[in-house]
């Protein structure tokens, strides 16, 4: 942690950075994200296993945004994030500063193609618990999943915390704030709830880079990340494809190229 | 009335369908059931919220006066999904109303004042009720005049109105439109209202002002009252801001303590000054 | 109003579920479901999960549902047919197992839904409900009801208050009529308080008093337009609707025609489009703007308008909150601030 905080105190003592975004002690125990300007208080970052936040959601808020050039200090979900959002188009190259903490030092990455190497290089395959809960959820029939997820939505109120806690979800005006027409429903009912979280992890597909902030942020506890995550299987198996890998790379779902395979088209 | 429903619409029925230029609208309302009708008043400033069913509803102060009964009228731009769903729709058709909605214009409180109306585009229809209010009381008043400035000839609403009020002896009627904004055959002045307003120079003297308008010429308009001698209390203005309920109980107006829909939308430059400009 | 405490066994909470339920009422308990504990229906005490010290969702959707109906409508040939809210399938019910902040929060609401003209709809399910509150043994770092005037065993807005006595038996004090009627007939399952169960106070969580409203609302007054304050308390709010919605004070709503009806449904200042205009003008835009909102609303406003606090002090939006805006923590940044 040391060497994270001496980095970033260089970093802002010489101007490289205006805002070094990483993690704080904050209340009962939780890390919580900081927003350091002054070397002096640089000495307040933290980096353990309690930093699980993607701190890479803030890149895209104007807030932070205009405090000027920034380092985030990244987990490596951060580091998958911002590459997709690089083949977005929202982040460029060398506009900002990755501290990749590692072995008691930090790693710096100014460069895109650094963050490229490092993925590459980290590229956990999903854990045991991991592809245990997807194997469960997998074997579910899909009227076992419909029954599924009516239930679990029945506890959704539209709050968004999902979409505010996801980096990917950076839409100044979402597709739910539109009413001419008025796609996906307000109100917080049966379909209303389906047509909202079903809806977004379908914009997600292709995109979600599996930090599952979503799960996290939301205060009903749905396990919002399994659609994610089945969908992120779904498109790795008919595209061979996996977000938040290189800087610039086509949307899965919106790239067209005359040889696709088209025998599913009866 | 009876206990009912705050959040419920009586339904209107549309007599009159006025298209007062491209994309701006007045209707002309009357309540379906006539004893509601007979039992409904209200007072200058105050609004209402207009249903189209399935859409949802706006908020339109009541255009009309007070003083003409029977019917009410509301004037509109086509800006979103319920205004334009309303301009679709044609006489004879169902409408709902809830209100008389916030507070009033303080036509008591002027009584023997002069009075000036500074009205920019769009907003001639807020103070269209109680400009015609004060008319139907002319000898309450001194003298009466209106500013009233667009962009372009095209923009002018209640053409035929301003043509009465022009002709009238006991009204001073000033239109204009911006620079580059007239016809050849433009007779009114030409330049932004507070300039046209700087060149009239009404006396302050006994005198209160009401100003509606686009942010930007309320906003230039109020140092030259100021100028005039016209106090912050004696400036008036209406506010807007997006409303659902319109009677104080969904938090979306809230601006500072105030709700517009509740404290409002009749305001005072006094009551401005001490309030957050979230609106 | 009830100067006799008394005393009442598990089993005999169990019989009173019953009884109460064959009186037509249904009964919404905390309930533990995918780790986390929120009001649903229950047949029994058993089913109740009173450990945790807060639920994740406060209970106000029993008076101010997340949706509901205002009226029907329907369309044809130009005319239109309007159909109004049937109030009377509005269930009674018991609301067991709330906290006392949760049982004071109901006044709160009240301020703003029956605020200048009442709102039949939450009126009509206020008074359909019947609060059974739980005293607290236990807080947390997030607690804070004492400094808003509330406290861990306080009854204002129950109409019962119960305290845990240990093995499955509570406390009872009758707090209101409402309360006598729930006991109505059920003198066999209760009994005297005796010797230590008598002592309330001991039993009850410990809450310590952090700030005086009152100089919150003042500093917040002068703090309004430090724009640099308000932009560093919420640097890392993501204006998710989370704090709005778990709340038991919170009441802000949308309206939303649909299908032949208008609904009522819940929205949060904190939106980042919450106060937009259709021309594209938003009063808000900053993120600073709707967290100072929030505080200002709750600890300014409504004092003065609504003569009521907008907060009693659970804590839920702290705990709710994905990047930790702990409001006490902030509260208290308020009240030492210096303009």
């Amino acid at each position: 942690m040391e060497a994270l905080r001496n980095k970033a105190r260089e970093l802002l003592a010489a101007g490289t950075v205006k805002v070094v975004i990483g993690y704080e002690r904050g209340s009962a125990g939780a890390a919580r994200a900081v927003f350091v300007r002054d070397a002096a208080r640089a000495g307040s970052l933290i980096f353990d296993e309690t930093c699980r936040q993607n701190l890479a959601v803030y890149l895209m808020k104007p807030e932070v945004r205009r405090l000027g050039k920034a380092a985030l200090v990244a987990a490596p979900a951060a580091l998958r994030t911002v590459l997709q959002l690089a083949a977005e188009n929202q982040v460029q190259d060398g506009g900002l500063l990755l501290l990749a903490p590692e072995n008691g030092g930090v790693a710096v990455l100014a460069e895109l193609s650094a963050v490229e190497a490092r993925v590459a290089a980290q590229d956990p395959e999903p854990g045991r618990e991991e592809r245990e809960e997807l194997a469960r959820y997998e074997a579910m029939t899909l009227e076992q999943r419909r029954d599924f997820w009516q239930e679990q939505f029945a506890r959704c109120s539209k709050c968004y915390a999902c979409r505010a806690a996801c980096p990917l979800c950076y839409c100044a005006r979402c597709t739910v704030e539109c009413n001419q027409p008025q796609w996906i429903p307000v109100p917080a009912h049966d379909l209303g709830n389906l047509e909202w979280n079903v809806m977004r992890a379908m914009h997600l597909a292709g995109r979600c880079i599996d930090c599952g902030d979503c799960s996290r942020a939301c205060p009903a506890g749905i396990p919002l990340h399994l659609l994610n995550r089945k969908l992120i299987a779904v498109v790795r198996g008919s595209f061979a494809f996996r977000a938040g890998r290189a800087a610039k790379s086509d949307n899965a779902l919106s790239t067209f190229r005359p040889d696709d395979p088209e025998d599913f088209i009866r | 009335m009876s206990e009912r429903d705050i959040l419920q619409p009586l339904p209107m029925r549309i007599e009159k369908v006025t298209a007062e230029t491209p994309d701006v609208r007045t209707l002309r309302l009357a309540f379906a059931d006539e004893a509601q009708g007979k039992a409904f008043a209200f007072r200058a400033g105050q609004f209402g919220e207009y249903s189209v069913f399935g859409e949802g509803e706006c908020t339109f102060c009541i255009a009309s006066p007070p003083t003409r009964r029977g019917y009410i009228e509301c004037t509109f731009r086509q800006a979103g999904r319920v205004t334009r769903a309303l301009a679709d729709l044609e006489t004879g058709e169902t409408i709902g109303f809830r209100g008389p909605f916030g507070n009033v214009f303080p036509i008591d409180d002027w009584r023997g004042k002069s009075l000036l109306f500074i009205a920019g585009g769009i907003a001639l229809p807020p103070m269209r009720s109680v400009i015609w209010n004060v008319l139907d009381l002319r000898d309450r008043y001194r003298d009466i005049t209106i500013v009233y400035g667009v962009r372009t000839v095209a923009d002018l609403v209640y053409k035929d109105e301003l043509a009465g009020w022009g002709k009238r002896p006991d009204v001073r009627l000033v239109t204009t439109v911006d620079p580059g904004g007239e016809t050849p055959d433009w007779t009114g002045e030409t330049g932004f209202v507070p300039a046209v307003l700087d060149k009239l120079a009404p006396s302050s003297r006994d005198a209160v002002a009401v100003v509606c308008g686009p942010p930007v010429m309320i906003k230039f308009t109020f140092p030259v009252l100021a100028r005039l001698g016209f106090a912050p209390e004696n400036v008036f203005t209406t506010l807007e801001n997006r409303m659902k309920c319109g009677v104080g109980k969904c938090g979306r107006c809230n601006t500072g303590k105030y709700y517009v829909c509740k404290d409002g939308p009749v305001f005072t430059f006094a009551q401005l000054k001490g309030m957050p400009q979230e609106y | 109003m009830d100067n006799e405490l008394r005393s009442i066994d598990h089993e005999g909470l169990g019989t009173l579920f019953s009884r109460w339920r064959a009186g037509g009422r249904r009964i919404l308990a905390p309930r533990r479901e995918n780790e986390k504990t929120d009001f649903a229906e229950v047949q029994a005490p058993g089913e109740a999960c009173l450990d945790p010290v807060q639920t994740a969702q406060s209970a106000k959707s029993a008076v101010f549902p997340r949706v509901e109906e205002l009226f029907a409508y329907r369309r044809r040939d130009g005319l239109v047919e309007l159909r109004e809210r049937d109030l009377a399938d509005l269930p009674a019910t018991v609301l067991f197992g709330v906290r006392p902040c949760d049982a004071a929060a109901l006044a709160g609401l009240a301020a703003i839904l029956n605020w200048d003209t009442a709102d039949r709809l939450f009126s009509a399910r206020r008074e359909k409900l019947a609060v059974v509150a739980v005293s607290c043994t236990r807080s947390d770092e997030r607690c804070f009801c004492t400094s808003v005037g509330g406290g861990p065993g306080a009854r204002t807005g129950s109409d019962l208050l119960l305290t845990d006595l240990g093995g499955g038996g509570y406390l009872v004090e009758t707090v209101s009529d409402r309360g006598r009627a729930l006991l109505a007939g059920a003198e066999d399952l209760l009994r005297p308080a005796a010797g230590r169960e008598k002592d309330k106070e001991s039993r009850l969580a410990r809450v310590e008093k952090r700030f005086d409203p009152e100089r919150v609302r003042a500093a917040l007054q002068s703090l309004f337009d430090d724009e640099v304050f308000w932009t560093e308390q919420s640097l890392r709010c993501l204006g998710c609707g989370a704090c709005a919605y778990v709340c038991p004070t919170c009441a802000c709503f949308d309206i939303q025609d649909e299908d032949g009806r208008r609904l009522r449904c819940w929205d949060s200042c904190g939106h980042a489009l919450f106060t937009l205009h259709t021309s594209g003008h938003n009063p808000r835009p900053l993120q600073s703007q709707r967290w100072r909102q929030r505080l200002m609303h709750k600890f300014s406003y409504m004092p003065e308008r609504q003569e009521a606090l907008g907060c009693v002090g659970c804590g839920r939006c702290s705990r709710a909150c994905p990047v930790d805006m702990d409001i006490l923590e902030h509260l208290l940044a308020v009240a030492e601030a210096k303009p």
